[in-house]
C-alpha cells in the first residue's frame, strides 16, 4: 500500500524550529531546517540523529526545501548542511537566498561574539551552505530528480514566503510554511490553486484567533504618531530588522506623503538598511500598489526616512525613529527609550508581541517605574502604546487556504497543541477530510491511492466514445479492453489487437444454461411463444425466429427442447458467448419468471 | 445550389445540352458586376492554398456593395467546393459571414449553401467558423422563424462534435436563435422547436470549461433577448461555483444573479436542514461566498453584482458586515465596537491601553462556525482584498445597497470611513463619493468624523474637494463634531490656501445644517468676552471669514444667533455680504431695517419683482419704433444699464439680463452709426469720421457671436434674430467701405460676398422667415432679383435706405439661458515676485479655473497667453484636464508652459481663458450645402474665439542664460 509519511522534527504542535519530514512515493524531503529562539543548548536545533541513524543524510533526503528566511525556519541550515553534513539540493526563493545569510550571519554574530558560543558554525559555513542553495521561481516547476518535483507558490507573510508543492506522480504535498490570507501594504495575500494535494501540511499559530480588519489597526496607528508629531513630541518604535519593520515604513512613508508632513522619520542603520535594499529589488514581491507604482517610483525608496544616527537622539523637536530590536531589551532601541522615557509628549509604539523579562513587556503590562542596571530607577512618564501586527492567517484565512486548495487530508504544524484541536476539530467538521496534529518525532502515515495512468489506443477510445449517448463529464464509464502491462507501463487496447500483439488465439467461450419452463405445447410453439415474448420486451435488440426453430437474440442462441422425463415441461437452451455476458444473463433471468400467458 | 447546378452544367456542355433554361439563369449570375467577376478570376489563377489565401485577404481588405454582394458569395462558394485546403475553406467561410452582415444584402439566399456545406465539413476549425457565419446569418433574418428553427436544428446536430470550438459556436448560437414559444410555429416544415434552455443546460457539465462557459453565456444570451429562465437553472449554475476554471465560475456568478432576480420570492431547501429561504437569500449567501474566491476576475464580478441585489432581507444584509472576532477561544469586540462603546460612555477615544482589546467571553467551541456558507463578513473581506479592483467594486457595491438600506447605510459606515485611508488613491476617492451619496441615511458619530476629517490633509486636491463636497451634506451629531469640524477645516486651510473656495462653501452648508448646534459655538468661535471688548478681527483673514460663513448662515434660520454678535461683526456682516454674496445669506438683523427682509415678506406670494422689471423695460424697448431716434437712443441706453445692474444684482437672472442687454447695445450702435451725420455729407470729405460707423459695426459682428456662443440654453428663434442682426452690421460695413475706398474693383467682390450670405440666411433659416416680417431682411429677399442685377454703387444705396427703414426686431427670451463665465482662481495675479527662469527653457505655470455653463469645455475652452511684445499663444488644455464636480459647472486645472527669449527686466504676461466656437455646430446643415452648390468663399463655418474670464496678470522673468 503506498503511503505518505510525515514526520515533524521540530514545530509539531511548538512554535519554532520548524523542520519536518515528509516521505511521499520513496522520496524523501526535509521542510525548513529552523532553530528555536527558546532554547541555548542543543534543544535549539532540530534532532537530526533521528535521520542519521540509518546513514548520512545526503543518501536518506532527496531534497530540502525552505520556505521564507525567518530563523525559526532556516536558522539551523548551516548546522544541518555543514556541521552534520548534508550535500543534496536546498530549495528556496530568491528574495530568500538573498536575505537568509544576512540574517545567519547576524544569529551567529550574537551566538558567537555576544554569547561567547563555542563549537557554532562559521561564516565560512554560512557561506559554503548557501552555495549549495538552488532558488527557484513562482508557480515554477522545479524537476529534483527524474520522478520528484516542486512548485512555489506566492504566501505573503515576509519578502519571498512561498508554499511548495511536492509531488512524485499523482501524489502530492502542499506545505504553507508560514502565510497571511490578508494582504498588508507591502506583500499581497497569499494564494494557491486548487491542487487537490492527498495532503496539506499548513501553520497554525492563530488557530484560535479571528482578527480585526487591519484598517483599524493602521489607522490607530497613524492616528498615534500623527498626534504625538504634532504635539512636538517623539515617537519610538522598536521593531526587528525585517518584515514588519518594512510595512511600517511603508505605511509611515506614504502617510507622510499624502499628508505632506516634514516631521523626519528615521530608521536605525545596519541591517535594516541592508535588508531594504533587497526589498528594492524584488519588486515582483510585492503588493500590487508598490508593483504598479514603482515604474514612476519605488516605494522602498523612501524620501521621508533616512539613516538613524545615535546624535539625533538629543535633537529638539518632533521625530520618528526605527530601531532595533523589537522588544527593548538591549541595543539602541533601549538606550533611545532611556533618553526619552522622562517626557510625557514622547511616545513609544511596541509594534509586536514581547517575552516576558524584557523591558518591552515590563511598559506594556503597565509598569511605570523601571530598574535598569546599576540600581537607577528610570521613570516612564512617555505614553506607552501596543500595536499587534502579526503576519500570519488567522483562523479563517487557515480555512480559506484549506477550502482553496482542497487537500484530502490536512496536517497542523507550527502551533500550540491546545489551539491546534479546535482547529482540527473545524476542519473536519467542515471539510470532512482527516486533519492529524503529530507532536515532535511523533509519524504519520497516511495511506494513499495513487492513480495509475494508462495508455489506451485512439481507435478503442473513439469506438467506444461513440457507443455512449451523451457526453457526461467526470463519471466513469465502463468500456471494453484488454490491459497489457509490458515493462511498467501499461496499455488498454481492444482485445483483437492484444491478441495479434501478444501471438495468442482467440479462444471461444460460451456459456449455456438450461430453463425449464411448464408448457404442454410443441417445441416450435413454445419457441414461437419465447420469440414474441422476447420480442415485446427486448424492443431495442434484434430477435429473430430462424428457420430451424431457434431463437437469436443478436448472438444469443435459444432453442426449446421437450424435456426427456417429463413432457409437459419444456426445457429452453440458453446459449452465450463470453462477451454478451450481461444480455445473457439477464435472457435467463428474463425466462426464468416464465412466460406471460398466452391468450389461448 | 448555385454552384452544384454550374458544375452539372460545364459537364453538360460537353456532353447534351438537355437544360437550357438552368443555362440562363446561371448566366443571369455571372453577368454580376466585375468585383466577383475579378475575384473569380484571382481563385482560378491561385496555384496554391497559399494564393488563394492571399487573393482572399486582399480580396477581404475592400468593402462590397450590397448589390454584388450574392454574386461574390456564389463565386466564393463555387471555389469552397473545390478548395482542399482547410485554411483557405476557414478563410472563405468567414467572409461568407463578413459578406452576410452587408448592409442591404439579405441572407437567406446563402443559408441553404452554407448548410449545405456544413455538412460535409470535416476539420472541426472551419465547422466552427461556418457555424459563426451562420450565426451572422440568422442575427441578420431575425423575423423569419423557419430559419431560426432550421439553425437551431443544425446547431443541436453539431453539439456533440468533439471539438470544444464547435461545441462553443453550436452553443452561441443557440443562445442567440434559439426561442421558447413552441407554439408559434409548431412545425415550419416538419421542424419542432425544441426545448433550448434543457438542452443548453445539458452542456453545463461538459468537460471542456471552455463549452461550459459558452453554454452560461447562451444562457445569458437568452435571459438578455427577454426568454424567461426557467428556476430549475438555478441549482444547476450553483454546482458551476465550485467549477476549477475561474471563466466558468465567474459566468455562474452572473447566471445566478439573473436567476435571483428572475424569482426573488420563491423558496428554496437549505441543504442539510430542514429550513428554506427564498431564493435571492440564497443566491446572495452564494455570491457573498465568491467574494473570497481564489481568482480575483471572480472577486470583482461578485462584488459589483452584490450591489444590485436589493431585494435581498436586511437580515442577510447586515450580516455581510459582520465578523465575528475570536482571540484564544475568546470572544473579541471589533475595534468599530469598542469605538462605538467609547463614544457612548462619554469618553473621548483615548488611545488603546495594552489589553485593551483583550478578549472577554469564553466561545463554545461547538458554535464557532469558521466558514459560514451565507454572507457573513462578505463585504470585510471584500472590502480588505489585495487586488484595488476588487476594493473598489466592494465599495460601489456597498454604496448601491447603503442606497436602499437606511439601516444598512448605518452599519457600513465605519467601514466606508476605514476606506478612507486606502493605499490607492482610486479607492479613497470612491469611498468619499460613496459616503456623500449615502449622506442622507447617515448621521457621523464624532468619532467617525475624527477619522473623516483626518483625510482633508491629504496632498491630493481631488481628494480634499471630494471631502469638502461630502462635509457639505453630512449630519453632524454633536456641537463638538462641528466644532472639530471647523478647526480641520481651518487646518486645511492654512495648509492649502487653495482651498479657500471650497472650504468656504463647505462652511456655507455645514452651518445652514446644523444652526442648533453653531449656536453655543458662537461666543467662541467668534472669541466675544461678557466683560471684556477683545480685539476686532482682521477682516483679509480667509479663516476668518471662514468662521463667519458658518455663523451668518447658522444664524439664517437661528434668530436668536445675531444677539451674540458684537458690532464689528455686525459690520463684517455687512461688508460680506456685498462682497461675497453667494455665501452669506441676506439675515434678519435687530436693530437695523434691512429693506429687502420686510418688504420681501409682503411681495413674497406675487410674481417675482425683478423678473416683472425685466419684462417691462424689454416691451418698453420694443415699443420703440413709434419714437423718434434722440428718445431712442436714451432709452435705449438706460434700459441697457438697467439691464446690466439687474443681471448683477439677481444671479438667477443675469443670462437673460445680459443676453437682452447685448442684443439691445447692438440695436443702440446700429441705430448710432446710421445717425452719423457722415451720411449727409459727400464721400471724400469724412474719411476720418467714418471710423466710428464701422467701429460700430464690428462691434455688433463680435457682440452677435458672443451672443450666439457664449450663452447655454439659445434657441432657434433667438439665432435668427442674432444672424439677422449680423447681416445688418455686414450690411452696414459694406456700406461704410463703399463710401470710403475709391474704385469699384473691391466692391464688386464685397457685393457678391453680401449677397451670397443673403442667401445663405434664407436657405439656412427658411422656416423662420415668417417671424420677421418688415425686416430688413424681408425687405431685402423682396429686392433681391434687382439687386442681383444691379451695379454695386447701387446696391449700396439700397441697402442704405432699407438699413434705414428698418424696424426693430423683437428678440424672444428663451426659458432657460446662462452665460457662459469663468474665473481664473490661479494665478492670483497679485504676486510682486517675478517667476524666474532662464530664456529659451520653459516654465510650467499652474492655472487652476471654475467654468460655469460651458458645453462641452473639453473642445471648446482654451487658454491664451500674452506676452507683452503682442505676441499671442494659445494653448489646448488635454480633456484629462477639465473635472466635473457639479451639472453645469466644470474645474480646468492645468499647466501651460511658457517661455520667451531674455528679457532684461521683468514684466507681466496675460493670461486668459478663451472659448472658440465653430458656427458649424449650431447651424443645421442641409445636403444641398454639402452637395457643392455654395461657393466656398460664404462663411459658411465661422470659427473664432471669445475671451470669457478676466485676464490674469502674471509676472515672469526669462533670464539670460549664463555661460
Amino acid at each position: 500500500m503506498p503511503e505518505i509519511r510525515v514526520t515533524p522534527l521540530g514545530a509539531g504542535q511548538d512554535v519554532g524550529r520548524s523542520c519536518i519530514l515528509v516521505s511521499i512515493a520513496g522520496k524523501n524531503v526535509m521542510l525548513d531546517c529552523g532553530m528555536h529562539m527558546g532554547y541555548n543548548d542543543d534543544r535549539r536545533f532540530p534532532d537530526f540523529s533521528y535521520i542519521t541513524q540509518s546513514g548520512r543524510l545526503t543518501d536518506f533526503l532527496d531534497c530540502v526545501i525552505i520556505s521564507h528566511f525567518h530563523l525559526d525556519h532556516c536558522g539551523a541550515l548551516p548546522y544541518f548542511s555543514e556541521m552534520v553534513g548534508y550535500d543534496g539540493p536546498i530549495y528556496m526563493t530568491h528574495p530568500t537566498q538573498a536575505i537568509c545569510p544576512i540574517l545567519l550571519e547576524d544569529y551567529r554574530k550574537i551566538a558567537v561574539d555576544k554569547k561567547g558560543e563555542a563549537n557554532f558554525f562559521t561564516s565560512q559555513m554560512i557561506k559554503d551552505c548557501m552555495k549549495k542553495v538552488v532558488a527557484v521561481h513562482l508557480h515554477q516547476t522545479v524537476q529534483v530528480d527524474d520522478e520528484l518535483e516542486i512548485k512555489a507558490y506566492y504566501a505573503g507573510h515576509v519578502l519571498g514566503a512561498a508554499m511548495f508543492q511536492i509531488k512524485v506522480g499523482s501524489e502530492s504535498v502542499v506545505y504553507t510554511g508560514d502565510y497571511n490570507m490578508t494582504p498588508d501594504r507591502h506583500l499581497g495575500a497569499a494564494w494557491i490553486d486548487k491542487c487537490r494535494p492527498n495532503l496539506l501540511i499548513t501553520e497554525s499559530t492563530y488557530a484560535t484567533t479571528i482578527r480585526d480588519s487591519k484598517r483599524c489597526r493602521e489607522r490607530d496607528f497613524l492616528k498615534k504618531v500623527h498626534e504625538t508629531v504634532e504635539r512636538g513630541g517623539k515617537v519610538l518604535i522598536p521593531v526587528f530588522a525585517l518584515g514588519r519593520a518594512q510595512e511600517l515604513c511603508i505605511l509611515l512613508e506614504t502617510f507622510w506623503e499624502r499628508m505632506n508632513l516634514k516631521v523626519p522619520i528615521y530608521f536605525s542603520t545596519g541591517l535594516t538598511e541592508k535588508a531594504n535594499h533587497y526589498y528594492k529589488l524584488f519588486i515582483t514581491w510585492t503588493n500590487q500598489k508598490i508593483r504598479k507604482t514603482f515604474v514612476q517610483r519605488n516605494m522602498f525608496e523612501f524620501k521621508h526616512i533616512k539613516a538613524f544616527d545615535r546624535a539625533f537622539a538629543d535633537n529638539p523637536g518632533p521625530m520618528v525613529v526605527f530601531a532595533t530590536p523589537g522588544m527593548l531589551h538591549a541595543g539602541q532601541s533601549l538606550q533611545i527609550f532611556r533618553k526619552w522615557a522622562g517626557n510625557e509628549k514622547n511616545m513609544v509604539i511596541m509594534p509586536g508581541y514581547c517575552v516576558q523579562g524584557t523591558v518591552g513587556h515590563k511598559i506594556l503590562s503597565g509598569q511605570r517605574k523601571l530598574e535598569m542596571e546599576g540600581r537607577q530607577v528610570l521613570e516612564v512618564k512617555m505614553q506607552v502604546e501596543y500595536m499587534s501586527f502579526s503576519a500570519h492567517a488567522d483562523a479563517k484565512g487557515i480555512m480559506q487556504l484549506v477550502g482553496q486548495a482542497e487537500p484530502e487530508s490536512v496536517l497542523l504544524v507550527h502551533g500550540e497543541a491546545k489551539k491546534m484541536e479546535f482547529l482540527r476539530q473545524k476542519i473536519e467538521q467542515e471539510f470532512r477530510v482527516s486533519c492529524y496534529m503529530p507532536a515532535n518525532g511523533e509519524t504519520v502515515t497516511l495511506p494513499t491511492s495513487p492513480s495509475i495512468p494508462v495508455g489506451i489506443s485512439l481507435g478503442l477510445l473513439k469506438r467506444e466514445m461513440a457507443q455512449g449517448l451523451l457526453p457526461e463529464a467526470k463519471k466513469p464509464r465502463l468500456l471494453h479492453g484488454t490491459l497489457i502491462m509490458k515493462d511498467s507501463s501499461f496499455r488498454l487496447v481492444s482485445s483483437e489487437q492484444a491478441l495479434k500483439e501478444l501471438g495468442l488465439t482467440e479462444h471461444q467461450l460460451r456459456f449455456t444454461c438450461r430453463v425449464h419452463l411448464q408448457d404442454t405445447r410443441k417445441e416450435q410453439e413454445t419457441a414461437l411463444r419465447v420469440y414474441s415474448h422476447l420480442k415485446n420486451t427486448l424492443k431495442d435488440h434484434c430477435v429473430q425466429h430462424l428457420p430451424d426453430g431457434s431463437v437469436t437474440v443478436e448472438s444469443i442462441l435459444i432453442q426449446a427442447a421437450a424435456h426427456s422425463e417429463d413432457p409437459g415441461t419444456k426445457v429452453l437452451l440458453v446459449s452465450w458467448t463470453y462477451q454478451d455476458e450481461e444480455l445473457g444473463s439477464f435472457l435467463t433471468a428474463l425466462l426464468k419468471n416464465g412466460l406471460p400467458q398466452a391468450p389461448s | 445550389m448555385a454552384a452544384h447546378l454550374k458544375k452539372r452544367v460545364y459537364e453538360e456542355f460537353t456532353k447534351v445540352v438537355q437544360q437550357q433554361e438552368e443555362i440562363t439563369t446561371k448566366k443571369l449570375r455571372l453577368t454580376k458586376p466585375s468585383k466577383s467577376a475579378a475575384l473569380h478570376i484571382d481563385l482560378c489563377k491561385a496555384t496554391s492554398p497559399a494564393d488563394a489565401l492571399q487573393y482572399l485577404l486582399q480580396f477581404a481588405r475592400k468593402p462590397v456593395e450590397a448589390e454584388s454582394v450574392e454574386g461574390v458569395v456564389r463565386i466564393l462558394l463555387e471555389h469552397y467546393y473545390k478548395e482542399n485546403d482547410p485554411s483557405v475553406r476557414l478563410k472563405i467561410a468567414s467572409l461568407l459571414g463578413l459578406l452576410s452582415k452587408t448592409a442591404g444584402f439579405s441572407p437567406d439566399c446563402i443559408m441553404d449553401d452554407a448548410i449545405n456545406i456544413l455538412q460535409n465539413e470535416k476539420s472541426h476549425q472551419v465547422l466552427a467558423q461556418l457555424l459563426d457565419t451562420l450565426l451572422a446569418i440568422g442575427s441578420k433574418l431575425p423575423e423569419n422563424q423557419a430559419i431560426q428553427l432550421r439553425l437551431v436544428d443544425v446547431a443541436c446536430k453539431h453539439l456533440t462534435d468533439t471539438s470544444h470550438g464547435v461545441r462553443n459556436k453550436c452553443l452561441q448560437l443557440l443562445g442567440n436563435l434559439g426561442s421558447l414559444e413552441k407554439s408559434v410555429t409548431k412545425d415550419a416544415e416538419g421542424l419542432t422547436a425544441r426545448d433550448v434552455q434543457k438542452i443548453i443546460g445539458d452542456y453545463f457539465s461538459d468537460q471542456d470549461p471552455r463549452v461550459r462557459t459558452a453554454a452560461i453565456k447562451a444562457m445569458l444570451q437568452l435571459h438578455e433577448r427577454g426568454l424567461k429562465l426557467h428556476q430549475t437553472i438555478y441549482n444547476q449554475a450553483c454546482k458551476l461555483l465550485s467549477d476549477d476554471y475561474e471563466q466558468v465560475r465567474s459566468a455562474a456568478v452572473q447566471l445566478i444573479w439573473v436567476v435571483s432576480q428572475l424569482y426573488p420570492e420563491s423558496i428554496v431547501p437549505i441543504p442539510s436542514s430542514n429550513e428554506e429561504i427564498r431564493l435571492v437569500d440564497d443566491a446572495f449567501g452564494k455570491i457573498c461566498h465568491m467574494v473570497s474566491d481564489g481568482s480575483w476576475v471572480v472577486r470583482v464580478q461578485a462584488a459589483k453584482l452584490l450591489g444590485s441585489m436589493e431585494q435581498v432581507s436586511s437580515h442577510f444584509l447586515e450580516q455581510t458586515l459582520d465578523k465575528k472576532l475570536m482571540s484564544d477561544l475568546r470572544r473579541k469586540r471589533t475595534a468599530h465596537e469598542r469605538a462605538k462603546e467609547l463614544y457612548s460612555s462619554g469618553e473621548f477615544s483615548s488611545g488603546r491601553k495594552w489589553g485593551d482589546d483583550a478578549p472577554k467571553e469564553e466561545i463554545d467551541t461547538g458554535a464557532v462556525n469558521l466558514i459560514e456558507s451565507g454572507a457573513c463578513g462578505a463585504f470585510v473581506h471584500g472590502l480588505e482584498d489585495e487586488m484595488y479592483e476588487v476594493r473598489i467594486a466592494a465599495v460601489e457595491a456597498l454604496c448601491m445597497l447603503a442606497q436602499s438600506s437606511p439601516s444598512f447605510a448605518e452599519k457600513c459606515l465605519d467601514f466606508l470611513v476605514d476606506m478612507f485611508n486606502d493605499e490607492i488613491e482610486e479607492v479613497r476617492l470612491q469611498s468619499i463619493h460613496t459616503m456623500r451619496k449615502i449622506s442622507n441615511n447617515i448621521t457621523l458619530r464624532e468619532d467617525q468624523l475624527d477619522t473623516v476629517l483626518a483625510v482633508l490633509e491629504d496632498s491630493s486636491r481631488d481628494i480634499r474637494e471630494a471631502l469638502h463636497e461630502l462635509l457639505c451634506c453630512t449630519n453632524v451629531s454633536t456641537k463638538e463634531g462641528i466644532h472639530l469640524a471647523l478647526v480641520e477645516l481651518l487646518k486645511n486651510l492654512a495648509k492649502y490656501p487653495t482651498d479657500r473656495d471650497s472650504i468656504w462653501k463647505c462652511l456655507k452648508f455645514l452651518g445652514s445644517r446644523h444652526p442648533t448646534l453653531v449656536l453655543p459655538l458662537v461666543p467662541e468661535l467668534l472669541s466675544t468676552h461678557p466683560f471684556f471688548d477683545t480685539a476686532e478681527p482682521d477682516m483679509d483673514d480667509p479663516a476668518y471669514i471662514a468662521v463667519l460663513v458658518l455663523i451668518f448662515n447658522a444664524a439664517k434660520t437661528c434668530p436668536t444667533m445675531p444677539a451674540l454678535f458684537s458690532d464689528h461683526t455686525f459690520r463684517h456682516y455687512a461688508y460680506l455680504r456685498d462682497s461675497l454674496s453667494h455665501l452669506v445669506p441676506a439675515l434678519r438683523l435687530p436693530g437695523r431695517k434691512l429693506v429687502s427682509s420686510t418688504v420681501s415678506s409682503n411681495i413674497a406670494p406675487h410674481e417675482d419683482p425683478s423678473q416683472q422689471f425685466l419684462q417691462q423695460s424689454l416691451d418698453r424697448v420694443y415699443s420703440l419704433q413709434h419714437l423718434d431716434p434722440q428718445g431712442a437712443q436714451e432709452l435705449l441706453e438706460l434700459t441697457i444699464r438697467d439691464l446690466q445692474r439687474l443681471g448683477e444684482l439677481q444671479s438667477e437672472l443675469a443670462g437673460v439680463a445680459d443676453f437682452s442687454a447685448t442684443y439691445l447695445q447692438c440695436q443702440l450702435l446700429l441705430i448710432k452709426a446710421l445717425q452719423e451725420k457722415l451720411w449727409n455729407v459727400a464721400a471724400p470729405l469724412y474719411l476720418k469720421q467714418s471710423d466710428l460707423a464701422s467701429a460700430a459695426a464690428k462691434q455688433i459682428m463680435e457682440e452677435t457671436y458672443k451672443m450666439e456662443f457664449m450663452y447655454s440654453g439659445v434657441e432657434n428663434k433667438q439665432v435668427v434674430i442674432i444672424h439677422h442682426m449680423r447681416l445688418q452690421a455686414k450690411a452696414l460695413q459694406l456700406i461704410v467701405t463703399a463710401r470710403t475706398t475709391r474704385g469699384v474693383d473691391p466692391l464688386f467682390g464685397m457685393c457678391e460676398k453680401f449677397l451670397q450670405e443673403v442667401d445663405f440666411f434664407q436657405r439656412c433659416f427658411i422656416a423662420d422667415l415668417s417671424h420677421l416680417q418688415d425686416s430688413f431682411v424681408d425687405k431685402l429677399l423682396d429686392l433681391m432679383p434687382r439687386l442681383m442685377a444691379s451695379k454695386p454703387a447701387e446696391v449700396v444705396k439700397i441697402l442704405q435706405t432699407m438699413l434705414r427703414q428698418s424696424t426693430f426686431l423683437h428678440l424672444p427670451l428663451p426659458e432657460q439661458i446662462h452665460k457662459a463665465s469663468a474665473t481664473i482662481i490661479e494665478p492670483a495675479g497679485e504676486s510682486d515676485n517675478p517667476l524666474r527662469f532662464t530664456s529659451g527653457l520653459v516654465v510650467a505655470l499652474d492655472v487652476d479655473a471654475t467654468l460655469e455653463h460651458v458645453q462641452d469645455p473639453q473642445s471648446t475652452v482654451k487658454v491664451q497667453v500674452l506676452y507683452p511684445d503682442g505676441q499671442a499663444q494659445m494653448i489646448h488644455p488635454k480633456p484629462a484636464d477639465f473635472r466635473n464636480p457639479g451639472p453645469g459647472r466644470h474645474r480646468l486645472i492645468t499647466q501651460v508652459y511658457l517661455s520667451h527669449t531674455a528679457w532684461t527686466e521683468p514684466c507681466q504676461v496675460e493670461v486668459r481663458l478663451l472659448l472658440a466656437y465653430n458656427s458649424n455646430a449650431r447651424i443645421p446643415k442641409f445636403p444641398w450645402i454639402e452637395g457643392g452648390e455654395v461657393s466656398p468663399q460664404v462663411e459658411t463655418s465661422i470659427e473664432g474665439t471669445i475671451p470669457f474670464s478676466k485676464p490674469v496678470k502674471v509676472y515672469i522673468m526669462p533670464k539670460p542664460a549664463r555661460r
